[in-house]
């Protein structure tokens, strides 16, 4: 027989044929499939090893209260070795090939949105569990990370009172970067005070020595920073060594929920402001409870906990509980669960899903750090996702699946 | 007046700092034309020979100037002993061997100390005021270690010995070796001196930039640009190659913000290859090292 490209082809599809059932008697295993998604290498692992953590200790504390509908939990892990084509490979990965019951991860939010249409084709529920500029409205995306509003809204006007109005905006040069350099400028301008300069870098910039010069220029009250990933931290030390520090303080919409406080000295980091949805001093039952578990799984070495972290553990449990109440892992059934006003009391206080927008409802907590901790300076509690709910309502619209803001605010309608 | 010295200061940084991360490079693939991929693991384990050694008690100036360069340097005979040696003359194996290497060093010091490590090497020199501005002395420091740097260089090269057996090993292998010379030997001592630089290089800068694991990839695509981009002689090639690229890049940044600054930077440089295919010292500076 000779073999043409046509036998081929008759023979590879009979194969892709044959194939479908083996995929389909996949589904009948006695297990649930919980498929994550993270950078665990590459420059994003400083945020992707913690939060892998988090969520290996939700599937064990799922697994050791009974699983869910009585099957086992199995958790399938992924490394998207912070590469962008790895996480739309993995997503169809989970999706098709695994039938995950639900999807959690992405970090960045160019990473969110390389999978998220990909699990909204194929329905597989998806948690992104990551602080985020907002905007994304997707009937099958949850987003339990904390948003402008309820974390940037606080911090502003918190730093301005103690330093002054004039700010200078510096962040990453990708989609989190620019959106939230504009949420900043937005609620400096409503706090009556003026933003002189917005600056943003590429991820892997080292020296920001031209940076601080103008700064210094500039001479602001402050500085906002969104700067994100390893290379980056590397601003707050050449800061500290021109010795800005001491002259223009700084105040944060991401640093720390990578540790960076960690990774800088006391004196480096002293004063710095930031909002999360959670630091390690939150003070309740179930954070002590989380924390004491963490040791014991991870030793007294383990990671730091931040939002990031705590997070990836509360989207894994809460979807959970929604598995529980609505008895089935069926993706109308869970989904109707969360948005039915489900609560779970997590390390960083209760967190409920909003129904319009698919966001949480969560306490907020401002901290100042001092000799390498966050110490809580301010507390609010139920913040709701008031920057996304003003351009999404899946109530109106439940097969929505965009991201409102991929172009800026103003494009969004708001400013 | 006081701006225009803020700024020179740090367009003179920004020039050295691209020469630092370059030199160690041009050594090793400038001279020995082994296509070293793994040239940023390189000055990462520097970086993190500097953390380690102060933990243990050692004097920031010692481990930044004698204990990293040292240890690097070793790493890189061990190297060339295991991995480079059989490669010589095979460009493209090299760059396939040294990328694997990379990813080797990146995976070992990972699991030795995870994704990020808590490093307290704070800059060992603090502000000094320009004025109304302030920068920092650590900044001034690094300019003046890399001229030094590169001084002792070009002396080792032209004036010793080994320099005299290294360039005539590189340039005519077959004919050093009937002359007497080891040329097995003069290669793993190259090899070994290029990693010993990268690595003081990357012990030099850990203060300023915090030591990761990754924090090689942001060095390797700047350090190759400069070096191909300086051509030859590697001296005189890292040196122009580094005041032309590092200058608008600086200048740029300082116009236009960062993105612009990097934009600039691959510019010129590609640019700079259409139009000089064999780099700056293959037109200019030819007799120079």
């Amino acid at each position: 027989m000779t073999f043409s490209r046509r036998s081929f082809l008759a023979g590879s599809s009979a194969l892709a044929l044959s194939s479908a059932p083996i995929i389909g008697r996949a589904q009948g295993s006695d297990k649930i499939l919980f498929a994550s998604i993270l950078d665990l290498s590459g420059g994003l692992d400083i945020y992707g090893t913690a939060m892998a953590d988090a969520t290996s200790l939700a599937i064990d504390d799922i697994n050791a209260a009974g699983g869910l509908l009585g099957q086992e939990v199995e958790l399938k892990m992924y490394d998207a070795q912070s590469t962008i084509q790895f996480y739309t490979q993995y997503a169809t990965q989970a999706a098709a090939g695994d039938r995950a019951a639900t999807v959690h991860g992405g970090i960045t939010s160019a990473s969110r949105e390389a999978i998220r249409p990909t699990l909204a084709r194929f329905r597989t529920m998806y948690f992104y569990n990551t602080q985020y500029e907002g905007g994304v409205c997707d009937f099958n995306n949850f987003c339990t990370g904390s948003t402008p509003a309820q974390t940037v809204a606080k911090v502003v006007p918190y730093a301005m009172n103690k330093w002054g109005k004039k700010a200078y905006i510096i962040a990453a040069d990708y989609n989190y970067g620019q959106i939230i350099a504009q949420w900043v400028d937005r609620f400096v301008r409503e706090n009556g005070g003026e933003t002189v300069a917005i600056e943003f870098f590429p991820l892997d910039v080292t020296n920001f020595g031209p940076t601080i010069n103008k700064i210094q220029q500039a001479k602001p009250d402050l500085v906002f920073s969104g700067l994100v990933g390893g290379a980056h931290v590397s601003f707050y030390r050449q800061y500290a060594a021109a010795g800005m520090n001491a002259e223009i303080p700084i105040a944060s919409t991401t640093f720390g929920i990578g540790n960076e406080h960690k990774l800088i000295s006391a004196e480096e980091g002293n004063g710095l402001l930031a909002a999360y949805s959670y630091f390690e001093g939150v003070q309740n039952a179930e954070n002590a409870a989380f924390l004491a578990r963490m040791d014991a799984k991870f030793g007294a070495n383990r990671a730091t906990m931040n939002e990031l972290s705590v997070r990836s553990y509360e989207g894994a449990m809460l979807w959970a509980e929604a598995v529980k109440l609505a008895g089935s892992i069926d993706h109308a059934e869970v989904s109707a669960a969360l948005k039915s006003g489900l609560t779970f009391n997590g390390p960083s206080g209760p967190i409920t899903i909003d129904p319009q927008t698919n966001h949480a409802i969560q306490n907020v907590v401002l901290g100042e750090l001092q000799d390498q901790e966050f110490n809580i300076v301010e507390s609010y509690e139920a913040q709701p996702p008031s920057d996304t709910q003003l351009v999404c309502d899946l109530n109106a619209d439940p097969t929505l699946s965009t991201f409102y803001f991929e172009n800026g605010l103003a494009a969004a309608g708001i400013d | 007046m006081d701006l225009v010295a803020a700024i020179g200061l740090q367009l003179a940084y920004v020039i050295a700092n691209l020469a630092l991360i370059s030199l160690g490079l041009a050594i090793i693939f400038g001279m020995m034309r082994v296509i070293n991929l793994a040239h940023g693991e390189f000055l990462m384990l520097g970086g993190y020979t500097v953390v380690v050694a102060t933990n243990a008690g050692v004097n920031i100036w010692v481990a930044m100037l004698i204990v990293a360069p040292l240890v690097v340097g070793i790493i890189g005979v061990i190297v060339e002993r295991l991995l480079i040696r059989w490669l010589y003359g095979r460009m493209v194996d090299t760059l396939l061997a040294t990328w694997g290497l990379s990813l080797l060093l990146v995976g070992l010091v990972t699991s030795i100390f995870g994704a990020s490590t808590a490093t307290t090497v704070a800059p060992p020199l603090g502000a000094i005021r320009i004025g109304s501005y302030s920068a920092s002395g650590y900044e001034l420091f690094l300019i003046l270690i890399t001229l030094v740097l590169l001084v002792l260089v070009w002396l080792t090269l032209r004036f010793t010995k080994l320099g005299l057996l290294a360039r005539g090993t590189m340039q005519n292998a077959q004919m050093a070796s009937s002359l007497g010379v080891s040329t097995s030997r003069i290669y793993m001592i190259t090899f070994g001196l290029g990693a010993a630089v990268s690595g003081l290089a990357g012990a030099l800068l850990a203060p300023m930039t915090g030591v990761l694991p990754t924090i090689g990839a942001t060095y390797i695509a700047k350090a190759f640009i400069t070096v191909i981009s300086g051509g030859s002689a590697i001296l005189a090639g890292t040196a122009t190659g580094s005041v032309l690229l590092g200058g608008l890049n600086g200048i740029f940044t300082f116009i236009a913000g960062s993105t612009f600054g990097e934009i600039a930077l691959l510019l010129a440089a590609i640019l700079l290859l259409r139009l000089m295919p064999r780099g700056i010292t293959g037109r200019f500076f030819r007799k120079s090292l």
